[in-house]
């Protein structure tokens, strides 16, 4: 954090600053870490979230296991990560500040409600002795605000119950936060007011802690002064707000459209995947269809119907969904009809880390199926970019009628970023024409390819005289009858495997930056994008030499990945797995990958990247 | 039937315009040769041309049926044929989409699929080939196949109690339920007529002989001499009543069950009378259960066809109501649904 002016009571200007609300997951940190982003992205601030909560839904209150963040990193300039530590902690009860004090640097500064640190709530979360009195937290700057008691105070003449009044003490800290980093509040209250109409009660509660927790900053002699943080210089254009999930969704409804095919999307409840369902369920003005499947296997299976009937089929998923859906990826594959499975990774094996990100299943996509199942691999690289991945992975299931899988995570799905809205009459047409007409004499052969992308005529019913059967069992090549021929089906193994291979020529070079001298390169692949990005520039920014390149398309490779990965002496792979795509380039192509691995259900860190890459540099 | 081709002229129809070129692989004497038959030769009457035709299956013995089909046809995956059927069926409404099957693909490995399709109401027409056993594995029992049962994989006798099709159907809130069997075409062609006339989900269980693994399965009510005792045939608003001298018939005992008399010992005025048509599938279950199993008397026709609003034809409602209420999908003003700021 560089200063810029300092004043007391003046206002001083930061270039960046990282603020973590953590509580109980009663306490409705998600929701003012949410208000809190918004605010700043309409106040023009570069920014990115990452949300953090408990797989249960209710956690016994005011233990560890209980407690639930949101982390906000807002600028003046163009960042791509949610940022490492924490500048500020607000930390409703003693759990949360237990939870979140590791990320904690010396010298910055900590928030607590001190109202809940009382005997039973410290016991709740294993303290020994009160933190706020035993000079454990003497190397930071800590705030000690009754927020619940002043919340009570200043919603009791409105009549509420102290215990209903205690539920706002949330937005009192929003209040707090928003007076400390001089935020517009008109923008909060208007929320407040919409998203409360008809629970009078509440929305007076509400609105009454939020003022009651901003006059508090302003009031209170505990802080010297405010801080701002001023807009950000981004790239023109008109912005919004966005998390990956939104953005996927949006990315399909967008290629549904240049695809000019209704969308038939089809997933089972799994966290965390669902809002995908949870958008594109309220956009039926775009004809796009949605169900609620019954299982995961019958959610993919409805996608591989529609796809044979003309529609754009999709599905979406979560860690034991997707080995769920292997079966169906198989046929999908063996009938060679386009569709786009979404995994939204999570922490694994089995329930794993449901709330958590990971990225542990690029082998899985890659190879978790039975048999030669090749299929190509799109991964989004930030919350926002998952509309454009959504989009590249209907172009190219569309284009080679192939199953494509689409790799997300956790992170992406619930982080939040600016977004430089597309211009919508420039995107492309990613149409693709049906079969209209026999394609071999008088006889329609589903099997005969294109020669160019190795795909099948797409024939639909209700095309009269194109009546064909297509299944699982292996077919001749051509006719697509079942044929148990020796020959033909290692035919159709190579030409599966070229068919996918091929789509490296219709895909962009590496997004490879490079730094003349270096001989270590970076690879990233993912989410990792932002924090690579990050780590990279800080290893610059030392005088040190070094590459970065990150991978949109994880199978096929782009065609001169080979070529890039070799003019280096070291390629350096930061993974959240144990090694997965450093796996992948060595096999293919014998170099010296070595991976970074963290599996903590959390990102990387850029100055813990930045660290481990220059130990590995030396 | 007679339908215009794309120059418009009436062309008549036949069995071999629904006849692929594939050579049909079932064992000599099967009981799926003559249901393919019934089927193909219902095809011409159905008044839909090939190409509207979309039949769907899983694996197995049954599930081959499609390759012989010159319609549009999806051999898929083992137990999944209704989900994959579903979305042929949401995304184009307009086509017929009929799905094929045993009883173990459908209610074993795809018996979640089975039900939530009839619970939704999906416009299908589900025909499950009941041969009490699995074929293509060579042998093993299944899940209607009798408790005690020596299988393969069962030498001292299976454990497992059956299913009953029909109930189960009934249980899963199915609109239309029927049964039939391969010994009859007439009467098969005529439950497929009804069921493929049918808006909803139409269930089709046909007593098929597997003469491989299972030969005789159904023999006890399937034999020619037999079938007058052993065949309760269900005939809409008539009381319910067999026999060769059709004395026999069924009542409802004060609980509900349905019970087997002899006409002269209670009186006609006794029978029961069904009803396909009754919203409550009460009577349509007690039926359902007069036989366990096939080697008492059991009922066959139509169990029960009701009313109810299609998937598909609601998901359709749904969409014409968003665009009444928010106007036709705009991408630009979607994108920006939320709050935006400009950057200059
Ligand atoms: S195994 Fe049985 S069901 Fe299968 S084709 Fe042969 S006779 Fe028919």
């Amino acid at each position: 954090m560089t200063v810029n002016t300092t004043s007391a009571r003046d206002t001083e200007t930061l270039d960046r600053v990282i603020i973590r609300f953590a509580g109980d997951s009663g306490d409705g940190m998600q929701l003012v870490g949410d208000r809190f982003t918004e605010l700043s992205a309409a106040f023009g601030n570069d920014l990115a979230t990452l949300p953090n909560f408990p797989a249960e839904i209710r956690a016994p209150a005011g233990t560890i296991a209980g407690v639930s963040s949101f982390q906000v990193h807002i600028s003046d300039h163009d960042i791509v990560t949610p940022g490492d530590a924490p500048n500020v902690l607000v930390a409703m009860n003693p759990a949360a500040l237990k939870a979140n004090l590791r990320d904690m640097v010396p010298g910055t500064t900590l928030l607590v409600n001190v109202d809940t640190f009382d005997t039973r709530n410290l016991d709740k979360a294993g303290y020994e002795s009160n933190p706020l009195r035993d000079h454990s937290l003497d190397a930071y700057t800590v705030f000690e605000v009754p927020m619940t008691s002043i919340t009570v105070e200043a919603t009791g003449p409105l009549g509420v119950k102290p215990r209903d009044a205690e539920r706002s003490k949330n937005f009192f800290a929003l209040g707090l936060i928003c007076w400390m980093y001089s935020r517009p509040t008109q923008g909060v209250a208007e929320w407040i007011e919409k998203r409360f109409t008809g629970k009078q009660q509440v929305l007076d509660a509400n609105l009454a802690a939020f003022k009651a927790g901003y006059a508090f900053g302003e009031t209170a002699e505990l802080f010297d002064h405010p801080f701002e943080v001023l807009p950000a210089k981004l790239p023109p254009g008109t912005y919004r707000n966005v998390t990956g999930n939104v953005a996927l969704a949006y990315g399909l409804i967008a290629a549904s459209l240049q695809a000019k095919l209704p969308l038939l999307y089809s997933s089972y409840p799994i966290t965390p995947a669902s809002d995908i369902l949870h958008e594109l369920s309220k956009h039926k003005n775009f004809g796009i269809k949605t169900l609620q499947a019954e299982d995961e296997i019958a959610a993919a299976g409805v996608a591989i119907g529609a796809a044979f009937a003309g529609s754009l089929g999709v599905t979406a998923t979560s860690g034991p969904g997707v080995d769920l859906k292997s079966e169906a990826m198989g046929l999908a594959i063996s009938l060679e009809l386009p569709m786009v499975l979404v995994d939204v990774q999570r922490g694994g094996p089995s329930t794993g880390l449901p709330t958590k990100t990971e990225q542990a299943d690029l082998l899985l996509a890659m190879y978790g199926r039975h048999g030669e199942a090749p299929l190509p691999i799109v991964a989004a690289k930030s919350p926002a970019d998952c509309f454009d991945a959504a989009f590249e992975a209907v172009r190219i299931a569309l284009k080679y009628r192939t199953p494509v899988m689409l790799l997300t995570d956790g992170y992406l799905a619930n982080g939040a970023e600016p977004w430089v809205l597309p211009d919508v009459d420039a995107l492309p047409d990613i149409s693709v024409p049906f079969a209209t007409k026999p394609n071999h004499g008088d006889a329609f052969w589903p099997y005969l390819r294109d020669a160019d992308t190795l795909a099948r005529p797409w024939a639909i019913p209700g095309t009269p005289g194109l009546m064909h059967r297509v299944g699982g069992l292996e077919k001749e090549e051509g006719t697509g009858n079942v044929s148990y021929e020796p020959e033909n089906h290692e035919r159709m193994v190579h030409i599966r495997a070229q068919k996918i291979a091929g789509i490296a020529r219709d895909i962009p070079p590496v997004d490879h930056d490079p730094d003349p001298g270096a001989d270590v390169l970076v690879l990233s692949w993912g989410s990792v994008w932002g924090v690579a990005e990050s780590a990279v520039s800080r290893i610059r920014a030392r005088g040190r030499r070094i590459g970065r390149a990150h991978l949109r398309h994880l199978n096929p490779f782009p065609a001169d990945l080979g070529d890039v990965l070799r003019s280096y002496r070291m390629i350096v792979v930061p993974e959240m797995n144990l090694g997965q795509l450093s796996k992948l380039v060595r096999a293919d192509f014998l170099v010296d990958a070595r991976s970074i691995t963290k599996m903590q259900g959390l990102p990387f860190g850029a100055a813990e990247l930045e660290q481990k890459i220059l130990e590995m540099m030396d | 039937m007679t339908t215009s081709d794309d120059q418009g002229v009436g062309v008549k129809l036949a069995r071999k315009d629904f006849q692929s070129d594939q050579e049909v692989r079932w064992c000599p004497g099967c009981g799926d040769y003559g249901i393919l038959a019934a089927i193909q030769f219902l095809m011409p009457d159905l008044g839909v041309k090939p190409e509207e035709m979309v039949f769907v299956s899983g694996i197995g013995c049954a599930a081959r049926l499609p390759y012989y089909m010159n319609t549009y046809g999806i051999h898929s995956i083992h137990g999944r044929a209704p989900a994959i059927a579903t979305g042929v069926a949401l995304a184009r409404p307009d086509l017929h989409v009929w799905v094929i099957g045993g009883d173990g693909d459908m209610l074993s490995i795809g018996g979640n699929h089975l039900i939530h399709a009839l619970r939704r109401n999906v416009n299908l027409t589900i025909v499950m080939f009941n041969n009490q056993i699995y074929g293509l594995t060579k042998g093993q029992y299944s899940p209607t196949s009798e408790m005690g049962k020596v299988t393969k994989s069962t030498p001292f006798g299976s454990l497992d109690h059956p299913f009953n099709p029909i109930s189960v159907a009934l249980g899963a809130e199915a609109s239309f339920v029927a049964r039939t069997h391969d010994m009859d075409r007439k009467h098969m062609m005529e439950m497929f007529r009804r069921a493929h006339e049918h808006r909803g989900g139409a269930f089709v269980e046909v007593y098929q002989n597997c003469n491989v693994f299972n030969d005789g399965a159904f023999d006890t009510i399937l034999n020619k001499d037999a079938r007058a005792n052993m065949l309760i045939d269900l005939k809409h608003g008539e009381p319910v009543r067999f026999g060769t001298e059709r004395e026999l018939g069924v009542t409802m005992n004060e609980y509900g069950e349905a019970k087997i008399v002899r006409i002269e010992e209670v009186g006609e005025d006794r029978l029961v009378v069904h009803d396909e048509h009754r919203r409550d599938p009460s009577l349509a279950f007690s039926l359902s259960r007069i036989a366990d199993h096939p080697n008492m008397p059991t009922p066959v026709g139509i169990f029960r066809d009701v009313e109810r609003p299609t998937y598909e034809g609601e998901l359709q409602a749904q969409l014409v109501h968003a665009v009444e209420r928010s106007g036709p999908g705009e991408l630009a003003a979607l994108l920006r649904s939320a709050p935006t700021w400009e950057v200059n």
